[in-house]
Formats: C-alpha cells, structure tokens, sequence
C-alpha cells in the first residue's frame, strides 16, 4: 500500500499543495486527474525526488521512504528508449544502475522479450523499430526495475490513436498479469476512465482531492458506455467550474 | 549533394581562372601576387623543404587540441555537476576569450621559450573554450524525463553521466571539436610568428622577409589543407561514435 500523508510544497510562500493525503491499495490503478496548472507536476515531482517536500510523510508497503524513486519505476508518454542502445541494452539499464546481477537480468529481459513479441529485436535500435515496438520495450524495462509500485507521468497524452490504444492495453497488462500498483497523473479525463479503478478529481492549487471515483468493469473501457460519458461529462464540469472559478 | 558541390568546384575553378588571367594579363609581379599555378607548384616542388615544418605544426596542434580536451571535458562535467562551479567559473572562462591572443603569444615565448609548448598552449587556449562550452550545454540539454527516468533507477551521477549525458552531449561536443580544430591553426602559427625554430609559421616568416611570395601563398595552402584534413578528420570520428544518430 501506498501511503501519503500531510505533504506540503510551497513555492514562493504560495502552497501548492499543503497536507496532501492519499492512499493507494495494493494492486490498484490509482490516477490523479486534475485541470492543468492544479500542482500535478509538482506532486509527481516530489514523490520522485525530483523537488524535495516541505513536509508529510510517504510510506511504501507500512515503511517510510525519503521518496518513491527508492521503491517505484516510471513510465512516460515518451518511451524514454536511449537511441545509441539495442532494444535488449535499454531493457538492461534498471539492472546496470541498481547493480543487480547482469546475466540474470539478461535472461529475464530475453523470456519478457519473447513475451511481449519483441524476439528477434533485441540487437535492434530503438529508431529501427515501430512505436508500438518501442513501448513494449520501454513495458520491459519497466518490468525489469522489479519494484510493484509503477508512477505513470501523462503516459498516453500526446501519442497517435493506435500507439495510444496499444498502450492502454499494456498499461492494463502491467496490472492484470504482473500485478503492479499504477499510480498516474493526467489532464486527460477519457484516460482516466478508461483505465482508473480509483479516479481522484483534483482541485486547483492549493491541490487537494475534491472527489473520489471507484470505477469497475473490464479494461481498458470503451465510450460507448452511456454511464461512462455520463461521467466524463460531470468530471469535465466539474472541473472547468474550478479553471472558471480561478479566472473569476 | 551532387550539385552542391559541383557548384563549389565551379567557383573555385571561376575565382582561380580570373586570379591566373588578371596575373598573366596584368603581368603583376609575382613578389607581389604570384599566379595560382606557380603557388601549386611551389606547394608541390618544395615539398621536401614545407613537410617537416607542415609536421612540427600539426604535432602543435594535435598537442593542442589534447591538451584542451584534457581540460575541457573534465571542466564541462565539473561545472554541469556543480551549478555553483559554472556560476564562479564563467566570467573568467568568457574573459580568457576576450583576451586577444596575439597579446599572449609574446609571453608564452617568455615564460615557455621557443619551443613547442608555447605553440601547444596557444593552440589549447583557442580551442577548448568552445569545446567547453558546447560540452556543458549538451549536458544540460538532455530531457528531464530521461533525468527522472535514471533517478528513478537509482543511477549515480557518474553512471548517468556515463550512460546518458556523454552519449546525450556528444553531437554538441563534435560541434565544438569542429569550430575548435579549424581555428587550432590560428594559435599555432601565431606562436610560431612570434618566436619559433620550425613550423610553417616560422617558414611564413622567413619566406616573407626574402619577398618569396609564391612560398608564403604555398603555406597558407599547407596550413589550409591541413584544416581541411582535421575537420573532416573530426567529422569521420564523429559519424563513427554517434553511428546511432546518422543511422537514424
């Protein structure tokens, strides 16, 4: 489980976030949805270590961590491939950094390659191969971190439909069969429904959550879903009330 | 790429045919202007006497442009490493280019003496500030996802700089060698003006103050050839280090 509680940032005295809590259950996909501006970033940015918090606490499994970039691994909308590495040496990059025992890591990258339809690839330049291809292989080396606790920064947000489709279903994959706890931050109300089971609504700075959303059924959803765009459109509204609020 | 430089061969065949014809139509001294085809022949026929000068002047450059890769890469990692260091450091960095450095080829002679070192230090002083620079603004050019993405895996900072920012710089840093290496000629012949017993500088001197104008003209063709040769010496070494990028 994933705990955070009390977390605070302040810019310019100016609170972005100020006592934040959130809880995150084991094996959930948790997505923190709110309109652009709200503070996401800065909360992602803090829960990677990226910016130090003010204050508050998180807490991974029941123990404290300075922050999640000691128990989690990250996907972005980009696949964050290194050009001037095989498909099989970007897969290998968790293994190479946290030390771990290379060869062992090589035939673990190998079985996930051939499981996910990257066999024959592996020597391949990222730029060699297709952008469906290069998530798999970014899925891969997301898996390869072995950590449960997945941080997902806008990951569908500016691709073309059919990478985007076919990222969706690896995100629901990442969860269903390697059974990791996925935690994202988006604006983008359609990826949340289609893939959260627990829908935090976001309010504008100071952040905080406004609402809470549990959402069931098979994923990745489809819109046509009378009680799903039902949803979005409340969601929508609810948070152009915020952005109309603040320029009010 | 054909035409392009079937057009640069065409006008320098035009600007060589007009110097030949105004030389002969003229009849221009050759102490004063020498023909085109005498300075080939010059270049060609003396030969024996140019090419061990042409070899102490490269060896200065080469040493050179050691020596300030010896400085600049260690420099530019440093300085991207402590922000604090690049902050203290530029002002006397942009104030080592502001000085001219004919003005410090006289002291080199004083405190370095006639031989190559004086020579070797000039050429260094010319190139690494580009080198440096390029260097350090290739580091920070790398995206902060990809900086995310090795926090996260727990790299340290010279495992990053190794597996991310050096690959990441290196086109930025072939760019500076390439500014660098064409003006490492300048430093080198400047201090062979000054005060040398060999090289193509010293020769310049000498065949200047003997009216031999047809030998002077046939340096500056050595001196231009050999600038040639190093850019595309730098060229050929960069597509072979970022295969990756020229593949793509």
């Amino acid at each position: 489980m994933l705990s955070v509680s009390g977390l605070t940032k302040v810019f310019d005295q100016q609170p972005v976030f100020s006592g934040f809590d959130l809880t995150v259950t084991r094996n959930r996909f948790a997505v923190l949805i709110g309109p652009s501006g709200c503070g996401k970033s800065t909360f992602f940015d803090v829960l990677t270590g990226v910016t130090p918090a003010d204050a508050g606490a998180l807490r991974w499994q029941g123990e404290e961590v300075c922050h999640l970039g000691e128990v989690a691994a990250y996907m972005h909308q980009k696949d964050l491939l290194l050009p001037w590495f095989s498909l099989l040496e970007n897969s290998l990059l968790p293994a190479r950094t946290g030390g771990g025992d290379l060869h062992q890591a090589r035939s673990r990258a190998l079985q996930l390659f051939s499981r996910l339809g990257l066999s024959g690839y592996e020597q391949h330049l990222p730029h060699q191969v297709s952008g469906g291809m290069r998530q798999r292989c970014a899925l891969v080396r997301t898996l390869m971190f072995n950590r449960d606790l997945i941080l997902l920064d806008e990951p569908l947000s500016a691709l073309d439909a059919i990478t985007r489709k076919s990222l969706q279903s690896l995100l629901v994959l990442l969860q269903s069969e390697f059974d990791r706890t996925l935690v994202m931050i988006t604006h983008d109300v359609d990826e949340a429904l289609l893939l959260a089971d627990d829908l935090y609504l976001l309010s504008v700075k100071p952040m905080a959550i406004r609402d809470k959303i549990v959402l069931h059924g098979d994923k990745p959803r489809r819109f046509d879903n009378p009680e799903l765009l039902a949803m979005k459109e409340t969601i929508l509204q609810q948070l152009q009330g915020d952005i109309e609020h603040v320029a009010g | 790429m054909l035409r392009a430089n079937l057009l640069a061969l065409g006008i320098l065949l035009l600007l060589l045919g007009l110097w030949e014809g105004s030389c002969r139509i003229v009849e221009v001294p050759i102490f004063i202007l020498p023909p085109p085809s005498l300075i080939a022949r010059t270049a060609l026929l003396q030969a024996p006497l140019i090419l061990p000068h042409a070899l102490t002047t490269a060896l200065e450059i080469i040493c050179g442009i050691g020596l300030a890769l010896a400085v600049a890469i260690p420099l530019a990692m440093s300085m991207f490493a402590y922000p604090w260091l690049e902050r203290a450091l530029s002002p006397f960095l942009v104030a080592s280019q502001a000085i001219p450095v004919f003005a410090l080829a006289p002291l080199l002679v004083v405190w370095l003496g006639y031989g190559m070192a004086g020579k070797v230090l000039m050429a260094a002083i010319i190139i690494f500030f580009p080198i440096t620079v390029s260097l350090l603004e290739g580091f920070k050019g790398c995206d902060r996802e990809y900086r995310v993405l090795f926090r996260l895996m727990g790299a340290g900072f010279w495992q990053t700089m190794r597996l991310l920012y050096w690959p990441w710089a290196l086109p930025h840093f072939f760019a500076g060698l390439r500014v660098g290496v064409t003006v490492a000629t300048i430093g080198a012949v400047i201090g062979e003006w000054v005060g040398a017993q060999k090289g193509l500088g010293y020769l310049m001197i000498q065949a200047n103050a003997r009216l031999k104008v047809d030998l002077v003209f046939a340096l500056i063709l050595w001196l231009s050839l050999m600038g040639l040769l190093l850019w595309f010496g730098v060229g050929w070494l960069e597509k072979k280090s970022i295969r990756w990028k020229y593949k793509q």
